[in-house]
C-alpha cells in the first residue's frame, strides 16, 4: 500500500488554497473552452498552457489538467442542450441526450452525464494510481532499445489501427518526426535542416506548433460552417440531482462496461471518440429493449459519457509511466511538462514523487470539484453560447499569439504558428490526422536519441532490437500492428475459404 | 412539446450559403499538398544528405535518422499523389465552397493583419485592433461594444501577463510612450 500514502502525501500537497483557487480557475476556463464552439480539450490546454508558464510544475499541471476535465464536462452541455457535440467523444452523448431535452429532461441528461462522467474519470484514476507506480517501477529497467521499441509501437499502433488512410497516416507522422530534428543535434552538435536561418536554430517548438495547428486552424474550420443555434436553457435542482443517483445502481452493468471499455481503448493509442461509440453500441446490444435507445434513455447518456471520461483519463497513464502520451491532449500535457524541464518517463516516479503524486491527486480532487461546479452552474455557462462567435474569434487568436510569443519569446513564433494554422486547416480537411504529428512532434527527438543510443551500443547492428525476450516481443508487435491491416485481410480471406469448406463437410 | 424552459437561440445572418459554387475539389488540393510534400522531402533528403549519412566512429550521422525519415516521408507522398489521381471519390468532395472561402479569408486576413501590425505595433495595440476591428466589421456588433470589448480584453491581458505573471509580450511605439 506503498501507492496509499504516497497519494495521501500528494493531497497534503494539493490541499493549500492557492492550488484549490488554480484548480477551480482551471476548471471553469475548461468549462468555458469546452462549451465554445470549435474549441476542446486539445486546443484548450494549447491555448492556455502560457497562464501557467511562471507556476511552479505542480500548480501548473494541477492547472492544466483542471483545464482539461473541465473541457471534458463542457463537451457535455453542448451536446445535450444544443444537440452539438463540443467533441468527437460527445457525439454519442447526442444520441439520448438532445432528445432528453427536448422531452424537458435535459436536467436529468445533464446530471446523468456528469455523474457518469465523474464515475468514469474516477475508475480510470484509481487504475493510474496502482498501475502507474508498477509500470514505471518496471520501466526502469530499459535501456535504449526497449525505449525504442516502445516508441516504434506507439507509432505503428497509429499507422496500423487509425481508420485514416494508412499513407496519410505516414505522412503525419514523418513530417512531424522530420520537424522534431530541426535545429541543433544534441548528440553531435551539429546543425540540421536549418538552410542557414537563424530563427530555425532554436528548432521549431512543439507547444508553437499546437498552438497553430489546433487553434488557428479550429477557427478557420469554425468559420466555415453554419454558426447558427437553438437549444434549450436548464436549471439543475437538487431533487432532480437526488432522483437520478438513486437509480444510478441500477446501471452498474453499463457503467462498469463503459468504464473498462474506455480505461483500455484510453491506454491504447485511439482513444476516446472510439470508447464512446463502443460504449454506447454495447450498452444498446445489451439491453432488452434496444429500440428505446435514441429516443431519450437516459442508460444512452450514461453508456458513453463513462467510456469517454475513462478513457480521456486513462490516457494519462502511459504518459506519466512511460512518457508516451496516449492522445493528443496527454501529448500537449507532456510538452508542458517539458518546458519546465520535468522528464516524463518511469524516472519521474523516483525523482519527482511530490509532483506525481500531486498530480494524481488533483485527478481526484479536481473530479470531485468539477462535479459540483458543474452541476451547480450550468445555466451560466450554457448561455455562453450566446456571446456571438465573431466576438470569440479574434479573442481566441489574441490567446494564441500571446501563448506562441511567450515560449520562446521570439516573433518568429507567432508567424510559425500562423503557418502551422493554415497547414492544420488544409491536413483536416483532406483527412491527413494530427494526432500522429503531434505525437511523433513530441516524442521525436526521444526516439531518436534511444534509436542512436541503442546502435552506439550494439556498433550498428540492427539485431539489438531483438536482444532479449522483452525487447523482442515489442518490436515485434510493433511490426505486427503496423502490417495489422493487410494481416487482418489476409487471415479474414482464410476464414472465408474455410468456412463454406465446414459447411460443405 | 411545449415545456417551460426558455429556449437559447443564436442566429447566423452571415452563414455560407449551401448552393455556393465550389472553388476547389479535395482531389486538386490534395494533389497540390502532396507535391508540396514531396518538395519538402527531396529538400529534407538532401540537405541531410549532405550532412552525414552514414556512419562514424560514433554511430550514425547526424543526418542518418531523419534522411531515412524523409524518404519514407517522399515514399508516401508519392503514393498519396497517385491515390490521388486515381480517386474518383476525391474528385466529387468539396474542399472548400465560394461562401465558405470567403468566410474563411474573413478570418484569415485579419489574423495575417494582425501578426503583421505585432511586429511593427506591439501585441497589445494590435489585439485592440483586431478585436475591434472584426466585431465591428465582420461580426456587425455595435461600434461600442465592439471597442467596449477590445480595450476590457487587451487591459485584462497586458494586466494578467506583462504585470502580474510577468510574461514579457511585444511591444511598439504606444507602450514606449508610456514608460513599457
Amino acid at each position: 500500500m506503498e501507492a496509499f500514502g504516497l497519494l495521501l502525501h500528494g493531497f497534503a500537497v494539493l490541499l493549500t488554497w492557492k492550488t484549490l483557487v488554480l484548480m477551480m480557475v482551471g476548471l471553469v476556463l475548461g468549462i468555458f473552452v469546452g462549451v465554445l464552439p470549435g474549441l476542446g480539450g486539445p486546443n484548450g490546454v494549447a491555448i492556455l498552457l502560457p497562464l501557467t508558464f511562471t507556476m511552479d510544475p505542480t500548480s501548473a499541471i494541477v492547472m492544466l489538467s483542471c483545464i482539461y476535465w473541465g473541457a471534458l464536462f463542457g463537451g457535455a452541455i453542448t451536446s445535450i442542450l444544443f444537440n452539438i457535440p463540443g467533441e468527437a467523444w460527445s457525439v454519442a452523448t447526442t444520441f439520448d441526450g438532445y432528445p432528453m431535452a427536448q422531452q424537458g429532461r435535459a436536467a436529468e441528461a445533464l446530471t446523468a452525464a456528469f455523474t457518469s462522467s465523474f464515475i468514469g474519470s474516477l475508475v480510470a484514476v484509481l487504475l493510474i494510481t496502482f498501475l502507474a507506480p508498477l509500470i514505471s517501477s518496471f520501466a526502469l529497467k530499459f535501456g535504449p532499445p526497449e525505449f525504442f521499441a516502445v516508441y516504434l509501437l506507439t507509432f505503428c499502433s497509429f499507422v496500423g489501427l487509425g481508420r485514416e488512410a494508412k499513407h496519410k497516416t505516414v505522412i503525419s507522422m514523418s513530417l512531424g518526426l522530420l520537424l522534431a530534428g530541426v535545429g541543433m543535434d544534441t548528440v553531435s552538435g551539429q546543425l540540421r535542416m536549418t538552410f542557414g536561418s537563424a530563427e530555425l536554430l532554436r528548432g521549431i517548438n512543439f507547444l508553437v506548433a499546437v498552438i497553430g495547428l489546433f487553434g488557428i486552424s479550429e477557427i478557420l474550420l469554425t468559420m466555415e460552417e453554419r454558426l447558427a443555434l437553438r437549444g434549450h436553457a436548464a436549471a439543475i435542482s437538487l431533487r432532480v440531482v437526488l432522483s437520478v443517483w438513486k437509480d444510478l445502481p441500477k446501471y452498474w452493468v453499463t457503467l462498469l462496461r463503459s468504464s473498462f471499455i474506455g480505461c483500455w481503448l484510453g491506454i491504447t493509442p485511439g482513444g476516446a471518440i472510439a470508447a464512446s461509440f463502443m460504449g454506447y453500441n454495447l450498452a444498446k446490444r445489451f439491453a432488452k429493449d434496444p429500440d428505446s435507445f435514441g429516443k431519450g434513455r437516459i442508460e444512452g447518456v450514461f453508456a458513453p459519457e463513462t467510456a469517454a471520461h475513462a478513457s480521456g483519463t486513462s490516457a494519462l497513464l502511459p504518459m506519466l509511466a512511460l512518457g508516451i502520451p496516449g492522445s493528443g491532449t496527454a501529448a500537449i500535457l507532456l510538452g508542458g511538462l517539458m518546458v519546465w524541464g520535468l522528464n516524463p518517463g518511469p524516472l519521474l516516479f523516483v525523482e519527482h514523487k511530490d509532483f506525481v503524486w500531486g498530480l494524481i491527486a488533483s485527478m481526484y480532487l479536481g473530479n470531485v470539484v468539477g462535479l459540483i461546479l458543474v452541476l451547480t452552474t450550468v445555466p451560466i455557462f450554457a448561455s455562453i453560447l450566446r456571446v456571438p462567435f465573431a466576438a470569440v474569434a479574434p479573442m481566441i487568436v489574441v490567446s494564441c499569439a500571446i501563448g506562441a510569443y511567450a515560449i520562446q519569446n521570439a516573433m518568429f513564433d507567432i508567424w510559425l504558428m500562423l503557418g502551422f494554422g493554415v497547414v492544420g486547416y488544409v491536413f483536416k480537411k483532406i483527412g491527413i490526422p494530427l494526432a500522429p504529428f503531434t505525437l511523433a512532434l513530441v516524442l521525436g527527438s526521444r526516439a531518436e536519441d534511444a534509436f542512436r543510443l541503442s546502435m552506439i551500443g550494439s556498433g550498428g547492428d540492427m539485431k539489438v532490437f531483438w536482444s532479449n525476450g522483452l525487447v523482442g516481443s515489442i518490436t515485434t508487435l510493433a511490426i505486427l500492428l503496423l502490417f495489422w491491416p493487410v494481416l487482418d485481410k489476409a487471415f479474414g480471406s482464410l476464414g472465408r475459404l474455410w468456412r463454406p469448406a465446414k459447411v460443405a463437410g | 412539446m411545449s415545456n417551460s424552459e426558455v429556449e437559447i437561440v443564436v442566429d447566423d445572418p452571415t452563414a455560407p450559403e449551401a448552393d455556393s459554387p465550389d472553388v476547389a475539389s479535395n482531389r486538386v488540393v490534395d494533389v497540390v499538398v502532396s507535391l508540396l510534400l514531396l518538395a519538402l522531402a527531396a529538400t529534407l533528403g538532401w540537405d541531410n544528405w549532405r550532412t552525414g549519412i552514414g556512419w562514424d566512429s560514433t554511430g550514425p550521422q547526424p543526418g542518418y535518422f531523419p534522411f531515412y525519415l524523409s524518404v519514407v516521408l517522399g515514399g508516401a507522398s508519392l503514393y498519396g499523389l497517385v491515390a490521388a489521381f486515381l480517386s474518383r471519390k476525391e474528385a466529387r468532395e468539396t474542399f472548400v465552397t465560394r461562401a465558405q472561402a470567403r468566410r474563411v479569408m474573413a478570418v484569415f486576413v485579419p489574423t495575417l493583419l494582425f501578426c503583421l501590425l505585432t511586429q511593427f505595433l506591439g501585441l497589445y495595440v494590435a489585439s485592440f485592433l483586431l478585436i475591434a476591428g472584426f466585431m465591428r466589421l465582420v461580426g456587425k456588433i455595435a461600434l461600442w461594444k465592439s471597442l467596449l470589448t477590445a480595450v476590457a480584453f487587451t487591459a485584462v491581458m497586458f494586466v494578467t501577463f506583462d504585470i502580474a505573471f510577468d510574461v514579457i509580450m511585444p511591444k511598439g511605439p504606444l507602450e514606449a510612450a508610456f514608460g513599457y
